[in-house]
């Protein structure tokens, strides 16, 4: 992979003019239309908006698991919509990392084994990944959990999971689809709080979907959307 | 990425163990089916070959009734003369059975057992090779005045008598009260449900006179001189009957005279022919074994649905998916080929010694069944594989 050279002095990642179509004729649906975004290393957008309004679309872009129908998606300089579905898989497996709402660990699996799934599509070795995914647990702060399965672990415990999946391959952009949806206020803020943490220690950027105003207050930068497009874009002062 | 692929299907497999259990166990039932079935067809054929062998390699058989097809039962029977005239015409033959038998009932006191009832002479006892273990062989006597004496099987004797002695006392075939004279040497239990013990031996003519009233043979036997050509007297046998039938040149024997190579060769064929049915038979349950894997992965692939989403969204390769879970399906159903290659053989030996037939090892067709198992896990798994692997990771992440 060796043509994922980052390219310095662009933005991080990049949708120029990006329109996404579903269906086609009559019946279809624009889910985005001419959206631009940049967003710089080191960063946390939030992106916000009622639902329908194209907002997982554009995550789903970002994320590299869809492409655009019309525009650019620049990630780090490369086009993503040129590639194919494995060459975005692989741009996933060592760029990215995930955290889902509905936290989609592997069930009647203990955390350490979720937490080094990635680490096994890499063809690390068995005992780095046990080290690799200890040291994630701890860092999200979940020590003396890693045998404990999800059902034995409550909503946020399972999100702190999810996150310390998403961060043992050291991501340079997490992406997180409403990770705070399934999870009462406390600990979302507590999730809130983890998020934040990443991206200032390790410069992790950070792209969240959310419709929490209180979590996206979390975010350096907000987008709003509707039908599609993007009707506001703020920066926020920050909650320390 | 063979190896990470079993470490997840090993994860998969633990994570389901019962539905997986009961998937092996399909494909257990139709590799141990197969190997058993072949086995003892193995050991019958065997046991076939071992039991002419034993009748002695220079037999003929002549019988009414050609080979195969139609014709066999209407064929005018032997006559007691028909024998005779072998024994007095043909060269080189050292003994001339004339044989007719009939299903009866034998009672001695509180105890019946029914059995095959054979009318024939001292010498069916020299041509099957069997000898007397106690009392003694008919007299001339009573063979030519249709005495009612009998000599019994080891099997009669046991069902009948006991531990009690049974030469001098009587027993009652159909209406009539036989004396028991003597005793055959025991020979055991042939396959195929024929047990060589299970007769009684009476003369020729008291059969024809008192049981079944007419004076047909059903079968010859010809014990042929070691020294001679059994060929060379085959074929004069068969001169010598189509001249007694008046048979013309133009038309066909209407009697068989084989030979017990012939007649091995036959049997031979025959249950190897039941054997590969049986096979077939068991093949197809194999398949169907086959569809229980597919039947469970399809379950495992929905129900993983989110999971393979997750999988897809941090990076896994479409043809890493698919082999995760052809690796998943091959891992049953090997697994499920070793166990029932395991239960086979312990059922097999168990079998073979129930029926008293050779346990013949073949590890040709455990090697068959075994690689025809992880067959059907590549196949029956395939689909399944290719439906995980072309999901789309966002419908697969929102799937409930």
């Amino acid at each position: 992979m060796t043509s994922f050279t980052t390219n310095y002095g662009r933005p991080f990642v990049e949708l120029r003019n990006v329109t996404k179509t579903y269906g086609s004729g009559q019946a279809s649906v624009q889910a985005m239309r001419n959206v631009d975004i940049r967003v710089e290393k080191g960063d946390f957008l939030a992106i916000m908006g009622p639902s329908g309004s194209g907002k997982s679309t554009c995550l789903n872009i970002l994320g590299c698991l869809d492409v655009p129908t019309a525009g650019e998606y620049l990630f780090q300089g490369i086009n993503v919509g040129k590639l194919s579905r494995n060459q975005r898989a692989i741009l996933r497996r060592y760029y990215l990392g995930f955290v889902f709402q509905g936290f989609n660990l592997l069930s009647r699996t203990s955390a350490l084994d979720n937490v080094e799934l990635p680490l096994i599509y890499r063809g690390v070795r068995s005992h780095e990944r046990r080290l690799r995914a200890r040291r994630a647990l701890e860092a999200v702060g979940l020590k003396g959990w890693e045998s404990h399965i999800p059902s034995q672990l409550s909503g946020g415990q399972q999100q702190r999971v999810a996150i310390a999946r998403a961060l043992i391959t050291e991501p340079s952009l997490l992406m997180a689809d409403e990770p705070t949806g399934n999870l009462d206020t406390t600990r979302g803020h507590e999730i809130m709080q983890l998020l934040t943490q990443l991206n200032q220690e390790r410069g992790i950027t950070v792209i969240m979907v959310t419709h929490e105003p209180d979590m996206a207050q979390y975010a350096k930068h907000t987008v709003y959307f509707r039908d599609g497009t993007i009707v506001e874009h703020h920066t926020n002062g920050g909650i320390k | 990425m063979l190896w990470s692929a079993i470490v997840l299907a090993l994860g998969a497999i633990k994570r389901n163990l019962m539905r997986s259990l009961l998937t092996v166990l399909g494909i257990e039932i139709g590799v141990a089916a197969v190997i058993i079935l072949v086995t003892i067809g193995n050991g019958t054929t065997a046991q076939v070959q071992k039991q002419i062998a034993s009748m002695g390699s220079n037999l003929l058989m002549v019988s009414p009734g050609k080979r195969m097809g139609p014709g066999r039962s209407t064929a005018t029977p032997f006559k007691a003369q028909d024998a005779q005239a072998i024994a007095a015409e043909i060269s080189s033959v050292s003994a001339v059975a004339p044989i007719a038998s009939q299903a009866l009932t034998a009672v001695y006191g509180n105890e019946n057992w029914s059995t095959s009832v054979v009318g024939t002479d001292n010498n069916y006892l020299y041509a099957t090779n069997r000898a007397i273990s106690e009392g003694r062989p008919f007299s001339e006597s009573e063979m030519r005045a249709g005495a009612a004496v009998c000599i019994i099987g080891e099997t009669v004797r046991k069902n009948l008598f006991g531990g009690e002695d049974a030469v001098g006392k009587n027993i009652r075939l159909g209406k009539i009260s036989f004396e028991v004279i003597g005793i055959l040497q025991a020979k055991g239990q042939a396959g195929m449900g024929m047990d060589q013990d299970d007769t009684v031996i009476i003369p020729l003519r008291t059969l024809q006179r008192r049981i079944t009233g007419n004076q047909d043979i059903n079968l010859i036997m010809v014990a042929v001189q070691d020294s001679a050509s059994t060929s060379r007297v085959q074929r004069d046998i068969e001169w010598l009957m189509r001249e007694r039938r008046h048979i013309t040149a133009a038309k066909e024997d209407d009697f068989t005279v084989m030979d017990t190579k012939e007649i091995a060769e036959t049997l031979t064929s025959t249950t190897k022919m039941l054997t590969s049915l049986l096979a077939a038979v068991a093949a197809v349950s194999l398949l169907v074994g086959g569809i229980g894997i597919m039947n469970i992965m399809l379950v495992s692939v929905t129900e993983r649905t989110r999971e393979i989403g997750t999988r897809l969204a941090i990076g896994a390769l479409e043809r890493e998916v698919l082999f995760q879970f052809l690796v998943e399906a091959v891992i049953l159903s090997s697994f499920g080929g070793i166990c029932g290659i395991a239960v086979a053989l312990a059922a097999s030996a168990w079998l073979a010694g129930l029926m008293k037939i050779p346990y013949v090892f073949s590890f040709g067709i455990i090697a068959l069944s075994f690689l025809f198992s992880v067959a059907v896990g590549v196949i029956f798994g395939y689909f399944p594989a290719l439906k995980a692997a072309r999901m789309n990771p966002i419908e697969a992440l929102r799937y409930e």
